[in-house]
């Protein structure tokens, strides 16, 4: 009833080609742009942005990076985190050598260098495709901290292989408070995920699509399956390598290649299969699932006063069954559900 | 976008709930950012176990001039992300945070910045930045009791006067086998100055994280030959080190561990491979009688933290009553310069630490006559003491064999740590200056 296309007549290509074609997703959406960047700066605690908002945006756009090689051209990759390192180190690095460079565009070209490690570790999936490619990009994984754990002069032959992110200066604004720190996370998240909606939307994202799902018959209709590759591999490492400048810039301040392991690869990996392969919402969704839910269940755990040893085993197992009937009941992930939910929705009060 | 309201919603409503604790005059709160499950729980457990169990004690006997502490435990999984949430979550709870220490590098870089700007001391015990014990450049960090580059001279000194005097290293062969990480990195400059200056030969074996997997890397050193082996391991690294070692047929007697390389959860799976095994520790093992009156107080009335009862005294434990020992001392310095009986704010235990003096005097009114070395504080010098032990696994338990503490070249960690501290506060634009 509430959410009723009846009326909405599309009159023009450029209306009917809207992200949101219907009237009432994209208030729903100014709305909540809105809530995220007026109303919640005023409202929410130091301790709701830096521990929890910001790292939330930071993996939702690395799990929108996965989801885009994995998700959405069907490259299956584990080195998530290694691209994330890369963004960071680059990073670093430009501000620390290149004097009077303005911040964002360091951002930009740590996410470039990302993309082009991701494009050199992307070959071999013109030769291999599922697990074995997953084994492929473990590669990437072990070579790229590795290697920032090797060569010195990635970490300015800091003793301990470990870096400081500089002061964070925008057009001589310092980025130090939370709310700051919050709000250049959020645009840049916001700007990122406009970018891949549209860019999955249009012929570059088709043809992803088409080599995930048939890559001979893809070729056979006139797509280039190693240009396709490639230019996944190079835009998800991309936005991974952003996420990881961001990573180590607005959210933790000093980071060692360790930091970029391949525990959160997984992680970045259970972000896209809980919250769905393929879609743009899912990375969102999932991350929220895998960095919030534990935090959540740690309170309530608290709340409840348990012993810690019991609460800290417990909150993994409550965390792990989720995982596991979740998956049970929508293997799709958790846009999936959203989904099912705006479909019934729009049906609603009549079962079709 | 339902879920992610709800959780959103209700962490808000929790850390608000959390944030209005009205504060109260007769506690000093202390957050745990401990982690009790994970590849390093035996680590975990057992240090803060010690802290709790040293704070119990604490409030059983009345507290700090009557003042009691609180403290509440947030779960870190050894995470760098999740540590920095339970930090923010924890730091305004019951009226301030007084300090925090969470025993992981990861997360004590990740808040390193933070805890300056909050103005909450932070210690780390024998781990993190060598660098910070210059409180010039950070002054609300404490790397108390000594650093890994002032346990790196300490193992050079010890293996000279193995060999005979610091002169007969000369064309000796030491592997260092370290974790690849910026743990097993931290050290690197005093060894190879070292090397140089002594004239050894350093070969560097780094093994990945986690390390259950170094049949190369041993198969290397069989090759090498070494005179020594020096394990700079954590957690399952060590274990499988021992082993392998007794597989390849090299003598334990040879090997030195780092003190994190050095608890009954390192050598009691290693079984009687381990035997004869040494490390370094800052804690002389045995028994003292603050941990006869926390069995006798503590635990005898259940509120004991160890679910192991055998575990008191154990090398980890002890090192958490180390630092709950530590901690209660430099509040209540605080309070003989800011007020006895009251509540101390982060910016009055700095001063604490920074004026901490826990003499043998002291430490014999404590019941931990030569537990740990004496700490003795100042602007210039975070970390107090520099001193440590060596001690020796006999199949059963740790034993001491180096009956003193002993401290190895000052003056190079001194110098190192200068440069390396310069350095960090030119890239942040700190002017290094003493605070009052």
């Amino acid at each position: 009833m509430f959410y009723r296309e009846a009326g909405q007549f599309k009159s023009s290509y450029a209306a009917d080609n809207q992200i949101f074609p219907l009237r009432q997703d994209r208030i729903a959406m100014v709305v909540l742009l809105a809530l995220a960047f007026f109303v919640v700066p005023l409202i929410a605690s130091a301790y709701t942005f830096s521990a929890i908002l910001i790292p939330f945006l930071i993996f939702s756009l690395a799990a929108l990076g996965l989801n885009i090689l994995t998700g959405y051209a069907g490259q299956l990759s584990l080195g998530s985190a290694a691209f994330m390192a890369v963004g960071a180190f680059a990073s670093y690095n430009f501000v620390l050598r290149v004097p009077g460079i303005p911040l964002l565009l360091a951002f930009v070209l740590g996410g470039l260098c990302a993309a082009i490690v991701g494009i050199a570790f992307g070959l071999p999936s013109l030769r291999i495709r599922g697990f074995y490619l997953a084994a492929a990009t473990l590669a990437t994984q072990f070579f790229v901290v590795w290697c920032l754990t090797k060569v010195q002069w990635f970490s300015n032959y800091s003793s301990s292989g470990v870096i400081t992110a500089q002061e964070m200066i925008i057009f001589g604004v310092s980025f130090t408070t939370p709310v700051k720190k919050y709000l250049l996370t959020l645009s840049i998240v916001c700007v990122l995920a406009l970018l891949a909606k549209n860019m999955v939307r249009s012929n570059v994202g088709r043809s992803w699509m088409a080599v995930r799902d048939m890559d001979v018959a893809a070729e056979v209709i006139g797509f280039r399956p190693m240009r396709t590759k490639l230019l996944a591999f190079a835009v998800s490492s991309f936005y991974c390598g952003v996420a990881g400048a961001l990573y180590a810039y607005a959210y933790l301040g000093t980071v060692e290649p360790d930091a970029y392991n391949l525990d959160l690869s997984f992680r970045i990996l259970f972000m896209i299969i809980i919250g769905g392969v393929g879609s743009i919402l899912g990375s969102f969704l999932g991350s929220a699932f895998i960095i919030l839910l534990p935090i959540f269940l740690n309170m309530i755990a608290h709340g409840l006063s348990l012993p810690t040893s019991v609460a800290s085993n417990l909150e993994l197992m409550v965390f792990g069954g989720l995982i596991i009937f979740f998956l049970i009941v929508e293997p799709h992930g958790l846009a999936r559900l959203w989904q099912i939910a705006k479909e019934k929705l729009r049906l609603w009060p009549f079962p079709y | 976008m339902k879920l992610l309201k709800s959780v959103l919603l209700s962490a808000a409503l929790v850390s608000t709930v959390a944030l209005s604790g009205l504060a109260q005059a007769d506690e000093q709160f202390i957050p745990l950012l401990s982690y009790r499950v994970g590849p390093y729980a035996a680590g975990g457990s057992g240090f803060y176990g010690g802290i709790i169990d040293y704070f119990n004690l604490v409030n059983a006997k009345g507290g700090m001039n009557g003042v009691k502490l609180t403290w509440e435990e947030c779960e870190t999984e050894y995470n760098a992300s999740r540590g920095i949430e339970c930090y923010e979550r924890l730091k305004q709870a019951k009226g301030g945070a007084s300090l925090v220490d969470p025993l992981s590098t990861g997360i004590a870089y990740g808040i390193l910045d933070r805890v300056a700007e909050d103005k909450i001391p932070m210690t780390m015990l024998g781990y993190g930045r060598s660098d910070a014990a210059n409180g010039k450049v950070f002054p609300y960090i404490f790397p108390l009791i000594t650093s890994y580059w002032n346990q790196a001279a300490a193992m050079t000194k010890y293996l000279g006067d193995k060999s005979g005097g610091m002169d007969k290293l000369k064309g000796k062969k030491i592997v260092y086998l370290y974790h690849d990480s910026a743990f097993g990195k931290e050290p690197l400059p005093v060894l190879e100055a070292q090397a140089k200056q002594y004239g050894f030969d350093l070969v560097k074996i780094p093994v990945a994280h986690p390390g259950n997997e170094q049949q190369s890397q041993w198969l290397q050193i069989r090759q090498a030959n070494p005179d020594y082996v020096i394990l700079w391991g954590w957690g399952v690294m060590n274990a499988v080190a021992i082993k392998t070692a007794q597989r390849n047929g090299f003598p334990r007697e040879k090997m030195l561990g780092v003190w994190w390389a050095g608890s009954e959860e390192d050598t009691i799976p290693a079984g009687d491979a381990a035997k004869g095994y040494s490390s370094m520790t800052f804690n002389t093992p045995g028994n003292y009688p603050v941990l006869d009156e926390i069995r006798s107080k503590i635990y005898a009335n259940g509120n004991g933290n160890l679910a192991d009862k055998t575990r008191i005294g154990s090398v980890y434990h002890m090192r958490g009553v180390t630092a709950g020992m530590l901690w209660v001392e430099a509040i209540l310095k605080a309070q003989e310069k800011y007020g006895k009986g009251k509540q101390m704010t982060g910016e009055q235990i700095r001063w604490g630490f920074e004026n901490l003096n826990v003499d043998d005097a002291r430490q014999k009114a404590l019941g931990a006559f030569g537990m740990f070395p004496p700490v003795k504080t100042s602007c210039d010098d975070h970390e107090g003491s520099g001193a440590v032990k060596v001690q020796q696994w006999n199949g059963s338990k740790w034993v001491a064999i180096t009956p003193n503490w002993m401290v190895g070249d000052k003056a190079l960690t001194r110098s190192l740590l200068e440069e390396s501290s310069n350095k960090y506060a030119a890239e942040k634009k700190i002017t290094p200056a003493c605070l009052k």
